[in-house]
């Protein structure tokens, strides 16, 4: 899937944390995303597509294959 | 989707990943691409991003949607029954179903006409323009001292402009925060070198012949000024609706499911639906909202029923400090820091005792969403 995040663009919402916790998790320091699986199994797919379309900071960007 | 930001892209994106096949229609009356708001008042105005870099989508994303973007053209009318929407330039489209996604529009002052160095803070147009007047800003005083006024003021005192923020709030943010996190709000600006004046409104702009010079505040004083900028709130911008028969009241209403009339939905700051939750009608001018309302739209448009009932939730950067507030907290809650400590310049603040009805992070962003979780719905609506 070759996800990726920008963490500069991030704006440590958590909204990926809650809808995809396997592949996403929050820094403590500072909640800016910390990508877990940057290739999650297809059953993941579609809980990440949704992540980077609520991503209220653009910062999920997903790959080709999905 | 009539709209081409958040709310009408995120309803077009959601409505695809759920899997509608059929033809999607984006209008837009900007003649960009869909792009973020959130930076325009930070990253954008300080020039730490180009513009571009506000883009929501990919090119390659936006032709993977395949949604026809139909851009520079605003919206003038709609007839609901028969969802057609006319444009000013004299397109008419059709549709199964129309979703009114069409933001907000800046307010301004009296007597703010076309004065130059007078600025709004709405588009990335309004971005551009306003970052090129800053750089050659010596002094800058911001109207409106909420969300937006204090993001601006913020950049412009970074940016090293002898800055003044003025507001009807007894504190930045006061409403949105509380008063008390609103005092921290205030030691923040002032340590950062803004001066403030808070509790008052403006009496005037000041000019000469058509340029802005100051602003005069209702005690007599004025305060210099290259640039003034206006951030003293918005309106939803329906008067294109005005002769839909739609019911429009501060936004567009909407039932619970986010639905205005049979096959016509409202998505985003202009939508003002019954949230089940709260038990009344609310209208939520954050990003989250845009595109979360616009996952229940799609939801609803493709058979479903969702009463659409979220826990409020939007962020703001001042200066090197980041607030996330979870629920909306209410005039005179009781606060309490559950995590950190205000010494520390981190901690987590719950709002309203033993029936928590909002949370905020300040630099906490990952400890103050975990708290959210004990905010349901219904416990936000607890009086």
């Amino acid at each position: 899937m070759k996800l990726s995040v920008d963490e500069e663009k991030c704006c440590g919402a958590g909204q990926c944390v809650l809808i995809a916790p396997d592949v996403f998790d929050q820094r403590e320091e500072d909640g800016i995303v910390v990508l877990l699986d940057p290739d999650p199994p297809a059953e993941l797919h579609e809980a990440v597509r949704e992540s980077a379309e609520v991503c209220p900071a653009a910062a999920i960007r997903l790959g080709e294959d999905v | 989707m009539v709209g081409a930001s958040a709310a009408g892209l995120g309803t077009a994106e959601a409505l695809r990943r759920k899997g509608y096949a059929g033809r999607l229609t984006v209008l837009g009356a900007e003649h960009r691409l869909p792009y973020d708001r959130p930076p325009l008042s930070k990253q954008v105005l300080s020039g730490a991003w180009e513009p571009e870099r506000a883009g929501l989508r990919s090119r390659d994303a936006l032709d993977a949607l395949d949604a026809e973007f139909v851009l520079g053209d605003a919206a003038v009318s709609l007839d609901p029954a028969a969802r057609t929407v006319r444009t000013a330039a004299g397109r008419t489209l059709g549709a199964e179903a129309v979703v009114l996604a069409t933001g907000l529009r800046p307010r301004r002052l009296p007597g703010q006409g076309d004065l130059d160095g007078v600025h709004v803070l709405r588009t990335l147009d309004d971005a551009v323009a306003l970052r090129g007047a800053l750089g050659q800003a010596r002094r800058v005083v911001v109207v409106g001292n909420g969300v937006l006024g204090a993001e601006v003021a913020a950049t412009a005192a970074a940016s090293g402009a002898h800055t003044s923020l003025v507001g009807l709030q007894p504190a930045p943010l006061a409403e949105q925060l509380g008063e008390r996190v609103g005092g921290l709000v205030a030691r923040l600006h002032a340590r950062n070198g803004v001066r403030q004046y808070h509790g008052t409104g403006v009496e005037e702009l000041v000019h000469e012949q058509a340029r802005a010079t100051g602003v005069r505040l209702p005690s007599g004083e004025v305060l210099p000024a290259d640039v003034v900028v206006v951030a003293v709130g918005c309106t939803p911008a329906t008067e294109w609706l005005v002769t839909s028969g739609l019911r429009l009241d501060d936004g567009v209403v909407c039932d619970a499911r986010c639905r205005a009339a049979d096959g016509v939905y409202a998505a985003g700051d202009a939508a003002r639906w019954y949230h089940e939750g709260l038990g009344a009608h609310v209208r939520l001018e954050n990003r989250t909202n845009a595109t979360m309302q616009a996952g229940a739209v799609a939801a609803n448009l493709l058979g479903g029923d969702v009463a659409y009932a979220p826990v409020p939730y939007f962020w703001t950067d001042q200066f090197d400090v980041k607030i996330q507030v979870f629920g909306t907290p209410r005039p005179g809650a009781e606060v309490a820091l559950v995590e950190g400590d205000e010494e520390g310049g981190r901690f987590v603040a719950v709002y309203g005792g033993g029936r928590p009805h909002a949370v905020l992070g300040w630099n906490m962003a990952k400890q103050a969403r975990q708290h959210s979780r004990a905010l349901s719905t219904t416990g936000a609506a607890a009086a």
